[in-house]
């Protein structure tokens, strides 16, 4: 199949930005906690404007009719987004079993992965914005193995896993796609505006809304539906109860796809969602060899044998250091075993620590990853590159915290 | 009064009297002002030659008898004095070799009032005191390192943290030395200058807790996790010093972290970024001097048992992480760790000679000469008060090690703030070990001692 160039008709795009018109009315219609669009992005143009707009509509109507597409267009075109409208060639096919589509996805980054998209079968990794230590480290190992895998993994770009989920799945040299609950040049929180580069520079970044959208309450549970969607399975990393992650599970299982979740401690809160999940009959997962074989069958795709192997540091002072620090969590006892000055000692934890070998433990002591840090593809020259993560002062950040519904504290 | 001039065999004036302490806002209270108001008393009264109490300036406290007794703050009105322009201070016999340390200023010891009243007629003399005797010098330092077994973590962390004046967290469960430890630290921080003494001198004798010598040690204060905010940082209606101000030069140590009150612990954040204390009092305000570092100490976790034991929940765990994050987490640069120490280790260590404290404290200054001459000029006297700004300024890093950096930076998060901490450190490590030029390990081991910041688990 040849690529399709992604396009949109006049009756998409004028949909499109008509939602956009309405998204600060439909926050004041929704914006309480829990709030779903529901059946509302379902509706009809002229229900819709009744239903949001009521005595406004003529005038929002009006407004509409004067918006000049081939304009816009021209906009969008200037600033490299496409927009691929639900009858598109290019519009993912499984998107289009949800009860409401989005009219349009606009794309922002290697639109040639959206090909990619039509053959892989994606999954959705999802979950808190305060994940521990253990979820973090999941979160990524997953990543990084479907990514590896060749499995495009779909999330939200928010704080805690979904972020992690998208940096393991860079570094495993696989396709990210991120669904944003604003326009998909518009970066939430500030501080992931170097990731949402990377992810543009490896695979995709799409919205329902058109650039320049601010992101409401109500468009982040909107966004959750559009990442069900697309993918095959969801894979819930750590999630309180109530949470945002349960919602885009809600969304996988009405539309009768898999949902899975990480297990977790039953004593952490971050877990009690996942837990509740697996209860209810969710897929467990362990590891991405679990997705992998839940998707495509036991054992029919392996992942790439680099992700397998349990790897040792180059440096044997390393490999000495940190198959002492497995067994043992004080400084002065990894010392000990290896013969080491403290200084020594703290100074090779610290590297294995930058390289992803060992991560710490809450207030002392370290734990061993699951052992494969930055190797063979996208490798370290990855995370290498380019300026910080972060911005220093993400301060509008705080104006909107809209992504679990209950906050996590 | 009365009894005291009585029991001198002078004359309490049978006359109206009125007392004017001048000028009225300021609060005056103590004991220390009866000196002068007696000889106000008998000068008024003829009783000694008005023209003879020229230049002198006097404190002290009278009892019933006429003997003058010893009061807090000698050194600060001998002080005052000089600041005011006297030539002369008569204060307690027993305060006087105290008041002697400061210079410029001829100070006498007076034991009597009756024997005051004599000087000022000529009738006696008393030569200038001479300053408390100066340090029995070098090993007073009774708590030394070497005495500590084991811990090899806790004492490099120590010696950093000293080289750098960085704030030091330290973990572990109770028992372990982590007190032990933090005292040993005045130890290996350099002698303070005499300036510095005399400042610290100044403070306890305010407080009453000095011994009346010149400090030759840096203060190491221990307050309790109870404390207020005002006995941490001073003030009370008649403003006294707070804990920070008595560490003032030397160690304020906060053993249980987590356990002090939230208001309390707030309050250091302010003496902690500008080194002095303000306590606002009616029109005025008073500033006492608060440039400590500070070393605190918490537990792995609620239940403070080793990690293997430990039957916390991880509600419990993030609720007593909450307690500790704040802003003066923020003034933290090393985190270290104290091991419970098996009764086997501390015996078998013996054998080991370990660094004394004088041979630690050696490398600790020549680290810090360097530092002093790399930071001339900018206020900073350490690495420990470099701000964000300067920081990056100060500490160059080659390509290769910037590169190293940003990576570690992207992969575990670090926050702007504990990016700076860790090049401060990494600084500091390499100021010890005599380098100018940056290594990786030294960035590799700064890493290992930062704390896991709030930041980073938002991220």
């Amino acid at each position: 199949m040849t690529a399709i160039a992604p396009d949109s008709c006049d009756s998409c795009l004028r949909r499109a930005f008509l939602i956009a018109r309405l998204a600060p009315r439909i926050a004041g219609l929704l914006d309480r906690p829990r709030a779903r669009v529901a059946g509302l992005l379902a509706l009809s143009e002229a229900d819709l404007l009744e239903a949001v707009a009521g005595p406004h509509s003529d005038r929002l109507l009006e407004e509409l009719d004067g918006l000049d597409l081939g304009h816009e267009r021209e906009r969008l075109a200037d600033r490299g987004v496409a927009a691929l409208c639900c009858h598109s060639q290019a519009y993912p096919p499984l998107l289009l079993e949800l009860g409401d589509p989005p009219a349009v996805l606009f794309a922002l980054g290697r639109l040639e992965t959206l090909e990619a998209l039509r053959q892989e079968p994606e999954v959705a990794i999802v979950g808190t914005r305060n994940p521990s230590p253990y979820g973090r480290e999941v979160a990524y190992s997953l990543g990084r193995g479907l990514g590896a895998a060749g499995v495009p993994v779909v999330s939200g770009l928010a704080l805690g896993i979904d972020a992690t989920a998208h940096r393991g799945c860079l570094t495993g040299g696989g396709v990210p796609v991120a669904v944003l609950a604003c326009g998909p040049d518009v970066v939430y929180p500030r501080r992931h505006r170097r990731l949402h580069e990377r992810v543009q520079e490896s695979g995709v970044v799409l919205s329902e809304l058109p650039p320049g959208t601010q992101p409401f309450r109500w468009s982040f549970p909107a966004r959750n539906r559009i990442m069900a969607g697309l993918a095959r399975m969801t894979v819930v990393v750590e999630a309180a109860d109530p949470s945002g992650s349960l919602i885009t599970t809600d969304f996988a299982r009405d539309l009768g796809r898999s949902v899975a979740a990480v297990p977790g401690r039953v004593t952490s809160r971050v877990s009690r969602g996942t837990n509740g999940l697996l209860r209810d009959g969710a897929v467990p997962i362990t590891g991405a060899e679990d997705v992998l074989d839940e998707l495509f069958g036991a054992g029919m795709r392996p992942l790439p044998p680099h992700e397998t192997a349990r790897r040792e540091p180059d440096d044997p002072r390393l490999a000495r250091v940190l198959e002492a620090a497995e067994r043992m969590g004080s400084v002065g006892a990894i010392a000990a075993a290896t013969n080491l000055d403290s200084g020594e000692t703290r100074a090779a934890l610290g590297r294995l620590e930058a390289e992803g070998w060992l991560v710490r433990r809450d207030l002392g002591g370290w734990e061993r990853t699951l052992g494969r840090p930055e190797s063979a593809p996208g490798g370290g020259g990855d995370l290498a590159s380019g300026s910080p993560d972060e911005d220093p002062a993400p301060a509008g950040d705080a104006v909107l915290d809209p992504e679990d519904p209950m906050p996590d504290d | 009064m009365r009894a005291a001039l009585l029991n001198s065999e002078l004359e309490f004036p049978q006359k109206r009297l009125t007392v004017n302490l001048a000028p009225a806002h300021v609060r005056k209270a103590g004991p220390s002002f009866d000196l002068a108001i007696a000889v106000g008393l008998l000068a008024a009264s003829g009783q000694v030659p008005e023209e003879a109490l020229g230049g002198h300036a006097l404190c002290g406290e009278l009892s019933l008898t006429g003997e003058i007794r010893p009061v807090r703050g000698a050194l600060a009105a001998a002080l005052g004095a000089r600041r005011a322009g006297y030539r002369s201070v008569l204060v307690p016999q027993a305060n006087a070799p105290e008041a002697a340390l400061v210079q410029g200023i001829e100070v006498r010891g007076i034991p009597s009032l009756r024997r005051l009243a004599d000087l000022l007629h000529g009738r006696w003399s008393a030569d200038p005191a001479l300053p408390s005797a100066p340090p029995e010098s070098a090993s007073e330092t009774e708590l030394d390192l070497a005495d500590v077994r084991g811990q090899e973590d806790a004492k490099r962390a120590l010696e950093i943290a000293a080289a750098g004046g960085h704030n030091l967290l330290m973990i572990g469960p109770p028992g372990a030395g982590k007190t032990m430890l933090a005292r040993r630290l005045p130890g290996i921080l350099p002698p303070p200058t005499f300036e510095e003494a005399l400042q610290v001198t100044q403070m306890h004798s305010a407080a009453g807790i000095g011994n009346g010598k010149l400090a030759t040690e840096r203060p190491f204060r221990a307050p309790h996790h109870t404390i207020s905010a005002q006995g941490l940082v001073g003030g009370g209606n008649r403003p006294m010093p707070g804990e920070i101000t008595l560490a003032h030069r030397g160690v304020l140590f906060l053993d249980e972290l987590p356990e002090f009150g939230r208001a309390a612990v707030d309050a250091l954040r302010q003496p902690l970024e500008e080194g002095y204390v303000e306590i606002m009092r009616g029109q005025r305000a008073l500033e006492f001097p608060a440039n400590a570092m500070v070393v605190a100490a918490c537990n792995r976790c609620p239940c403070a048992r080793g990690a293997d034991a430990c039957s916390c929940t991880s509600v419990e765990l993030a609720r007593y992480r909450r307690r500790l994050s704040g802003p003066l987490l923020d003034r933290i640069d090393l985190v270290c760790q104290v091991d419970q120490v098996p009764a086997l280790q501390l015996v078998g260590s013996e054998r080991q000679a370990q660094p004394p404290s004088v041979e630690i404290r050696e490398r600790v200054m020549r680290a810090r000469e360097r530092q002093q001459a790399r930071l001339s000029g900018t206020g900073a006297l350490c690495n420990g008060d470099m701000d964000g700004r300067l920081t990056r300024r100060k500490v160059q890093l080659d390509a290769a090690l910037t590169a190293g950096v940003l990576a570690a930076r992207d992969r575990l998060n670090l926050s702007g703030r504990g990016h700076d901490r860790v090049l401060r450190v990494a600084r500091t490590i390499a100021d010890l070990d005599g380098r100018e030029h940056l290594r990786d390990t030294d960035l590799d081991e700064a890493l290992s001692y930062r704390l896991e910041d709030g930041e980073a688990l938002a991220a």
